[in-house]
């Protein structure tokens, strides 16, 4: 006998280490990703009922698998009654529960990657991208999804609801994607991931400056991909950049939860242990790519630089500079250049940051973008010109969508203007 | 948040190493896979070590193998998870594992949170 609370307690971490694999390997039966979750969760049902009175079996995700095939198969032969299509899925299926077990095992990895593609079909907004991944992949619930973007649970549920009857639709279960579109699938899987990590390591919205739940989140999914892709250095590159970013979460935050500029840190509080991982990771997504890295290798490079720096001084900004350029490059991304700016500031003075950065006011995709004014507010104040600063970090605050931020410019802003 | 598993047992009675060591590497694979594991060690036999102590305001130490302790780690994890119970559910799969791999294997494996 096992008592109830700790019955459920296993079955939720199970399903957390699980879920994925078992839907994935459903979603490759039924070839419907509702249908393949209803499945799944059936048979966490079962567990809960079942666990308490037998035990947790040695081997839960076995035990899961197994109830859920049954319970798919039982419907077919229902289904068989009336017609001869879902008979010879019935017989088909009996077949593989009857095969040798190690033989489910080697479609795993393949089971949660194409799940991971299908999450991140292009026939879905990011939005619902994200949502799929954390409720199919990362095994997070409705509720847990609906606090981790601040959105109301029904409008998550709606959201999911609305995701799978697109990707029902557009037939996304049946697609194999090989090739070029395969490569374009990762590069989705690890967008979504980092947009992810990002949310977390700078929330976009609400009180909170960070999600570090969030971050962890895609951390885990950034290990998962390395372990399901073990040979593109990008999967690499951002695990890299995932593990060197995170490092900074303790110190990025003062006391009141404010932001603690990066020169500002206690470097001592930065983990070690993430950034000696970040490293490696980063030295393997080199060794891959060879001459060539990646945007996410490039990322993960300039994070190396800021990790290596054991004070704010020892921090190589021109080879900081270099490596925004050659991501400029690869990316053509204006937010890139804005970095850039900040870069060149650091490396040759404020007036060379300055002269980037005034030519990227006008940039039609950094309209509203509130780190444009703040870039500039800060280059600004170096060179002398705190009038202008100050303009520019108040007009920074009205900009920002977070709450935490926006005080924090104002305050810049104040001073700017104050100590002139 | 992060837990040390640290794996201990009575080295005196553990069975073939080759079958302690296939069972780390399935829970290796697993917790890549489920994206779990942030680091695993092996810990050579304490023979190859020692302990250092301080007692009385006196440093002293004695090379091992430190034969009156029963339970010595032998091995260790570092997990990411987001719970205690998350952390026990692993530390199931790992007894569950040596169940499996390594017969006549006992022992345990103590769960601990990492500061920070």
């Amino acid at each position: 006998m096992e008592a109830e609370g700790d019955v459920r307690a296993a079955v939720d971490a199970v399903w957390r280490f699980e879920s994925a694999r078992l839907i994935g390997a459903l979603v490759r039966i039924l070839g419907d990703v509702g249908a393949a979750e209803e499945a799944a969760q059936e048979a966490a049902v079962a567990a809960l009922a079942q666990w308490p009175a037998t035990g947790i079996p040695a081997n839960p995700a076995a035990w899961l698998m197994t109830i859920a095939k049954r319970r798919v198969m039982d419907g077919f032969r229902r289904a068989a009654r009336q017609d001869g299509a879902s008979a010879a899925l019935a017989r088909d299926l009996e077949g593989s529960l009857a095969a040798d077990p190690a033989d489910a095992v080697d479609h795993v990895e393949d089971d949660v990657l194409r799940l991971m593609f299908i999450c991140c079909h292009p026939a879905l907004t990011t939005e619902a991208q994200t949502t799929l991944t954390l409720k199919l992949v990362a095994g997070l619930s409705t509720r847990e999804i609906a606090r981790a973007f601040l959105g109301s649970e029904a409008r998550i549920a709606q959201r999911i609801v609305r995701a799978k009857r697109t990707l029902t639709e557009v037939d996304a279960v049946i697609e194999e994607p090989g090739g070029a579109e395969r490569a374009e699938r990762l590069t989705a899987v690890l967008g979504v991931v980092y947009l992810l990590f990002n949310e977390g390591y700078s929330a976009t919205e609400g009180a909170e400056w960070m999600r570090p739940p969030l971050c962890d989140e895609a951390l885990r999914l950034g290990r998962i991909l390395t372990a399901l892709v073990p040979d593109d250095a990008e999967v690499h590159g951002l695990s890299a950049l995932m593990e060197l970013q995170a490092s900074r979460l303790a110190a990025r935050a003062g006391p009141e939860g404010r932001p603690v500029l990066l020169d500002d840190q206690d470097r001592a509080r930065w983990d070690a242990g993430r950034i000696r991982r970040g490293l490696a990771a980063l030295a393997e997504a080199e060794r891959l790519a060879g001459e060539a890295p990646g945007p996410y290798a490039l990322q993960a490079e300039i994070a190396a630089c800021h990790a290596r720096a054991a004070t704010p001084e020892e921090t190589d900004w021109p080879r900081i500079a270099a490596l925004y350029e050659q991501l400029a490059r690869r990316t053509g991304s204006p937010v890139v250049e804005l970095n850039r700016a900040v870069a060149l500031g650091r490396a040759f003075g404020p007036e060379a940051g300055l002269a980037l950065a005034d030519q990227l006011v006008e940039h039609p995709a950094l309209s509203g973008y509130h780190l444009v004014p703040s870039v500039r507010g800060d280059l600004l104040e170096r060179v002398g010109r705190r009038e202008e600063a100050a303009a520019e970090f108040a007009r920074a605050a009205r900009l920002a969508g977070n709450a935490s931020e926006r005080e924090f410019l104002l305050e810049r802003s104040r001073a700017a203007s104050v100590e002139g | 948040m992060q837990f040390m598993c640290m794996l201990k047992n009575d080295e005196r009675s553990a069975p073939a190493p080759q079958e302690v060591y296939a069972a780390m590497a399935e829970f290796e694979q697993e917790g890549r896979r489920n994206g779990t594991l942030v680091e695993l060690g092996g810990l050579l036999p304490s023979a190859a070590g020692a302990i250092v102590s301080l007692a009385d305001g006196r440093i002293s130490h004695v090379d091992g193998p430190f034969a009156e302790s029963k339970e010595l780690v032998g091995g260790y994890a570092i997990i990411e998870v987001r719970s205690r119970d998350e952390a026990v559910e692993l530390g199931r799969r790992l007894m569950a594992i040596h169940l499996e791999h390594a017969p006549g294997w006992e022992g345990s494996c103590e769960i601990r949170q990492i500061a920070g």
